[in-house]
C-alpha cells in the first residue's frame, strides 16, 4: 500500500505546486490580494506530500519491498542498511525525487522569511519557484515514476551500483543537489524582480544570502565528488573534465560571477541586467546539468543507464523555461536603469573583468562539453575533448583572474585609488615570489615557469586577503562578516591554486607488477609487497594486500588496498588504500592477478592533493559567514515593516 | 555623444575584442588538441594515419583477452562486429574491464597495426556501449546482410 500512497502524495505535491504557481503569478498581477494568503499553505502542504512520498520510497528500501521496481533494481537483502536508505538516489528516478525535495524544502526556507519582503514580490518568487516544482513533478509522474511495482515481485534485487556503495557517493548527490536547486530562488528572485519591472539595491540585498549559501553548497558538493573520485574510482585523479563534472562545474563558475555581479548591484546599484541575466544562466546551467547527466547523450565516463523520452522532456522543459526567462529579459531588462558610472581603475571595473573572465571560462567549458554532441549531430566525425583542451582554455582565463583579485579586492569603489595598499601589495606580491621560488627550486628541485606563477599567484591570494583583517584588528575596528566571509572564501581560492599548481606539477605514478616479497622504487619511497590474504564483507568477497612503504630503508607505513568482487551484480572494485606521509598523498590501488603469483599495482604520489578539498572546504565556510552578515537581516527587517504593498506597485 | 556613451562605447569594443580574442584561443586549442575518436571500422577504412593519438572506441572481443604470466603488459581485441582491432596495454586495467563489454581506450597504432594505449577506459554500466559503437554495429548488420544478399 504504502508506493501507492507514495504515487498519490506526489500527485497531490504537483496539484499543490500548480496551485502555488497560479496563486503567486495570477494573484499579484490580477491585484487579488486575498489569493497570497493561500501561499504559505500551498508551500507547506507541497513540502509535506514531497516528504511523504520519499519517506514511502525509504520505507520500501528498508523494508526490502522487491514488488517496487526502482527498489528492486537498485537494492539487495544483503545491502547494509545505510546504503538501503542513500540507494533512494541511486538513480534516476530517486535523484529526482530528491532533486523536488530540496526544491520544496528551499522553498520552504524561502517562504519562511518572506513575511520580510513586499508581500507581493515574495508571491511572485515563490510563485516562479512553484512553476519549477510542477515542471519537474510532472516530469517524474509522466517519464520516471519511482512507484512503479514489478508483478511478480522480484525474490531478490539487483543491489546497488557497488561504486555507488560508499559513504562519500552517499552524501555527495544531496549536497550537490541543494547547489544546484538553491540557485533556481536566485532566478526566481530575479523573475520576480522582471515581472515587477523593478529592480533596486535592496533586491540585490535580499538575493545575496541566498545565493552565496547555494553556492556554499555547490562549492562542497563538487569537492565531494571529486575526493570521491579519487579514491573509488581507483584512477587517483581528482578532476578528468568528464561530461558529467563540467555539468557541476558550469553553473559554479557562473554562480560565482552572480555573487559578484551582486555585490556591485547591491553597492552601487550597477550592471543590473547582466546579474540578472547571470541569475537566469547559473539556473539554466544547472538544469543542463541535469539534461547532460540524465539523457545520456554526452559519452561520458560516469553515464548510467539513460532513456532517449527522459532527455526530450528536460530538453523541452529546459527550453521551456529558459526562452521564457530570456523572453522576459528582452522585455523587462530595458526597464531598469543603472547608477552613475565609475573610473576603470575602481572596484567595479575588477569586478567586470572577474565577471568576464569567469563567464569566457564557463563557455570554454561548455563548448567543450557539448563539441562532441553538435559535432556528432552535423555529421563532423566523433570527437573526444579531453584535458589537453581544457587546462591550457581554462588556464588562459583563470591566470588573469587570479592575478586581478589581489589588486581588485584592495580598489576602492568608484574612484579606484589603492592609496596605502598600492606598496603593501607590491611587498606581498614580491615576498609571494620569493617563497614560491624558495619552494620550487629548495624544496622540489625545479619545476617549470608555470608552477612559479601559480604558486605566487596563490600566495600573494592569501596574504593579500589578511591585510584587509589584519588592519582593522590592529586599529580595533569591528570587521564585518561579509569582510571576513570574503577573505576567508579568497584564502580558500589561493590554497586551490597552490595546491591545483603542486600537483599538477610534482605527481609520481607507476603501474608495477610485483609478486609477494618484491618491491619496486617509486617517487623516493619503496614499497614492497608482503601477502595477499582474502577478505570477506557483507555482501562482497575479495582479496588483501599488504604493502610496506619505506623511507631510506625504515618502514614508515603499512598500506592494505583492496579488490572486491560484489556479489549481486559480479562487479569488481578497487578499495585504494591512502595515506598522507610528508604532504603528500601516496596511493596503492590493487590490480590484477597476473599469473605466476604477481599482481599489477598503482603506486601515485600526489603532493598536496588533500588541499584541493580542503581549500574547497575554505571556500564554503567563506561564504556561509558572507551571507550570515548583519546586514541582509537588518535589510530585510526594515524592509517588511515600512513598505506597504501599494507602494510597491507604482512601478 | 555624451561621455557616458563614449565609455560605454569603449567598454563593448573592450569586451568584444577580449571575447574575440578567448573565442580564437578557443577555436585555435580545439584544432589542436581535441582527440578524434575512431571505431575499429574507421580504422579499417583507413581513416587514421599511423602515429596520430585518437580514442578507440568498441566492445572487448569475447575469447581475445591474453597476457604473458607474470606480466602487466596485456592484449585484448576491439571490435565493432564489423572489424576488429588489437591493443596492447602496459598499465592496471580498470574495474570495469571484462570481455564483451564496453571500452574506451586512448593512444595511437603502431607501425605493425596494433593500438597502443596509454589509457583505458571501461564504463559504470554493464549494458552500456559507446553509441558510436551501436550505430556502426547497425551498419556492420545492415552491410553483411546486403553482402550475403548479393553474393
Amino acid at each position: 500500500m504504502l508506493p501507492e500512497l507514495g504515487l498519490f502524495a506526489l500527485i497531490l505535491a504537483l496539484l499543490l505546486a500548480a496551485l502555488q504557481a497560479f496563486f503567486g503569478i495570477a494573484g499579484p498581477a490580477l491585484g487579488r490580494d486575498r489569493w497570497l494568503a493561500a501561499l504559505p499553505m500551498a508551500v507547506a502542504g507541497q513540502a509535506v506530500m514531497v516528504a511523504t512520498a520519499v519517506g514511502c520510497l525509504v520505507a520500501a528500501f528498508v523494508g526490502n519491498d522487491f514488488s517496487v521496481r526502482y527498489v528492486a533494481e537498485n537494492s539487495n537483502t544483503a545491502l547494509p542498511l545505510f546504503y538501503r536508505v542513500t540507494a533512494l538516489w541511486g538513480a534516476h528516478e530517486g535523484s529526482l525525487l530528491l532533486w523536488i525535495l530540496l526544491l520544496a524544502l528551499w522553498t520552504v526556507a524561502v517562504a519562511a522569511s518572506a513575511t520580510r519582503l513586499p508581500p507581493r514580490f515574495a508571491a511572485r518568487v515563490l510563485g516562479v519557484l512553484g512553476l519549477i516544482s510542477a515542471g519537474f513533478l510532472l516530469f517524474t509522474l509522466a517519464t520516471s515514476n519511482p512507484f512503479l511495482r514489478l508483478d511478480p515481485a522480484a525474490p531478490d534485487g539487483r543491489d546497488l551500483n557497488p561504486i555507488l556503495q560508499d559513504p562519500g557517493l552517499a552524501v555527495h548527490p544531496p549536497i550537490l543537489y541543494t547547489g544546484y536547486v538553491g540557485f533556481a530562488v536566485a532566478f526566481a528572485f530575479a523573475c520576480a524582480a522582471m515581472i515587477e519591472g523593478r529592480m533596486d539595491q535592496q533586491w540585490a540585498r535580499w538575493t545575496r544570502p541566498w545565493t552565496t549559501l547555494a553556492w556554499a553548497f555547490l562549492t562542497c558538493g563538487i569537492a565531494l565528488g571529486s575526493f570521491w573520485a579519487y579514491y573509488e574510482l581507483g584512477w587517483g585523479g581528482y578532476w578528468f573534465w568528464d561530461p558529467v563534472e563540467n555539468a557541476s562545474f558550469m553553473p559554479w563558475l557562473a554562480g560565482t560571477a552572480l555573487i559578484h555581479s551582486l555585490a556591485v548591484t547591491d553597492k552601487r546599484g550597477l550592471f543590473k541586467s547582466w546579474t540578472l541575466l547571470l541569475a537566469i544562466l547559473a539556473f539554466s546551467l544547472s538544469m543542463l546539468g541535469t539534461f547532460l547527466v540524465r539523457s545520456g547523450v554526452l559519452v561520458s565516463v560516469h553515464s548510467f543507464a539513460a532513456d532517449p523520452s527522459r532527455g526530450i522532456f528536460i530538453l523541452g522543459f529546459l527550453i521551456l523555461t529558459i526562452g521564457s526567462a530570456l523572453t522576459l529579459y528582452a522585455w523587462r531588462a530595458p526597464l531598469l536603469k543603472s547608477g552613475a558610472g565609475f573610473e576603470f581603475t575602481a572596484r567595479e571595473a575588477f569586478l567586470l573583468f572577474n565577471n568576464l573572465l569567469l563567464v569566457t571560462a564557463a563557455a570554454t567549458v561548455f563548448a567543450g562539453t557539448l563539441a562532441p554532441l553538435i559535432a556528432d549531430t552535423l555529421g563532423l566525425g566523433t570527437l573526444s575533448v579531453g584535458p589537453p583542451y581544457f587546462n591550457p582554455t581554462f588556464m588562459v582565463s583563470m591566470l588573469p583572474l587570479l592575478a586581478l583579485l589581489p589588486v581588485g579586492v584592495h580598489a576602492a569603489w568608484k574612484r579606484g585609488h589603492l592609496g596605502e595598499k598600492a606598496r603593501l601589495l607590491l611587498y606581498t606580491l614580491a615576498a609571494a615570489l620569493v617563497l614560491a621560488c624558495g619552494f620550487v627550486f629548495g624544496l622540489y628541485r625545479g619545476g617549470r615557469v608555470l608552477t612559479v606563477i601559480g604558486l605566487t599567484l596563490g600566495i600573494w591570494i592569501i596574504a593579500s586577503s589578511l591585510i584587509e583583517p589584519l588592519q582593522r584588528w590592529r586599529r580595533g575596528l569591528s570587521l564585518s562578516r561579509a569582510v571576513l566571509g570574503m577573505s576567508v572564501a579568497h584564502i580558500g581560492i589561493g590554497l586551490l591554486a597552490i595546491a591545483l599548481t603542486t600537483v599538477q606539477s610534482y605527481t609520481t605514478e607507476r603501474d608495477v607488477a610485483l609478486a609477494p616479497g618484491g618491491s619496486s622504487a617509486v617517487g623516493g619511497y619503496e614499497f614492497r609487497l608482503e601477502q595477499l590474504q582474502p577478505v570477506e564483507g557483507a555482501n562482497f568477497s575479495g582479496v588483501q594486500a599488504t604493502v610496506t612503504v619505506l623511507r631510506n630503508g625504515q618502514a614508515v607505513a603499512v598500506m592494505n588496498p583492496q579488490k572486491r568482487r560484489f556479489w549481486v551484480q559480479q562487479q569488481v572494485t578497487s578499495e585504494t588504500s591512502i595515506r598522507m606521509l610528508r604532504g603528500a598523498n601516496v596511493l596503492i590501488a590493487l590490480g590484477d592477478d597476473l599469473g605466476q603469483g604477481r599482481w599489477s599495482l598503482r603506486i601515485q604520489i600526489r603532493p598536496l592533493v588533500s588541499l584541493i578539498w580542503l581549500a574547497a572546504l575554505v571556500m564554503a565556510i567563506g561564504a556561509v559567514l558572507a551571507a550570515a552578515d548583519r546586514r541582509y537581516r537588518t535589510a530585510r527587517a526594515a524592509a517588511g515593516a515600512p513598505l506597504p504593498a501599494a507602494a510597491q506597485e507604482v512601478a | 555623444m555624451t561621455p557616458t556613451r563614449r565609455r560605454r562605447l569603449y567598454l563593448v569594443l573592450g569586451i568584444l575584442a577580449g571575447a574575440s580574442l578567448a573565442a580564437a584561443l578557443a577555436f585555435s586549442a580545439f584544432r589542436k588538441d581535441v582527440t578524434f575518436f575512431h571505431t575499429p571500422s574507421e580504422i579499417a577504412a583507413g581513416k587514421v594515419q599511423s602515429g596520430q593519438s585518437f580514442r578507440l572506441g568498441g566492445m572487448v572481443k569475447t575469447g581475445s583477452f591474453a597476457r604473458a604470466p607474470g606480466s602487466i603488459e596485456s592484449h585484448f581485441v576491439v571490435t565493432d562486429f564489423a572489424h576488429e582491432v588489437p591493443v596492447s596495454y602496459a598499465k592496471v586495467l580498470p574495474d570495469l574491464f571484462r570481455e564483451g563489454a564496453g571500452v574506451v581506450a586512448h593512444g595511437h597504432m603502431d607501425a605493425r597495426g596494433t593500438f597502443v594505449a596509454d589509457e583505458v577506459l571501461a564504463k559504470h554500466d554493464e549494458k552500456y556501449m559507446p553509441p558510436a559503437v551501436a550505430r556502426s554495429l547497425q551498419h556492420g548488420e545492415a552491410r553483411t546482410g546486403l553482402k550475403s544478399g548479393g553474393s
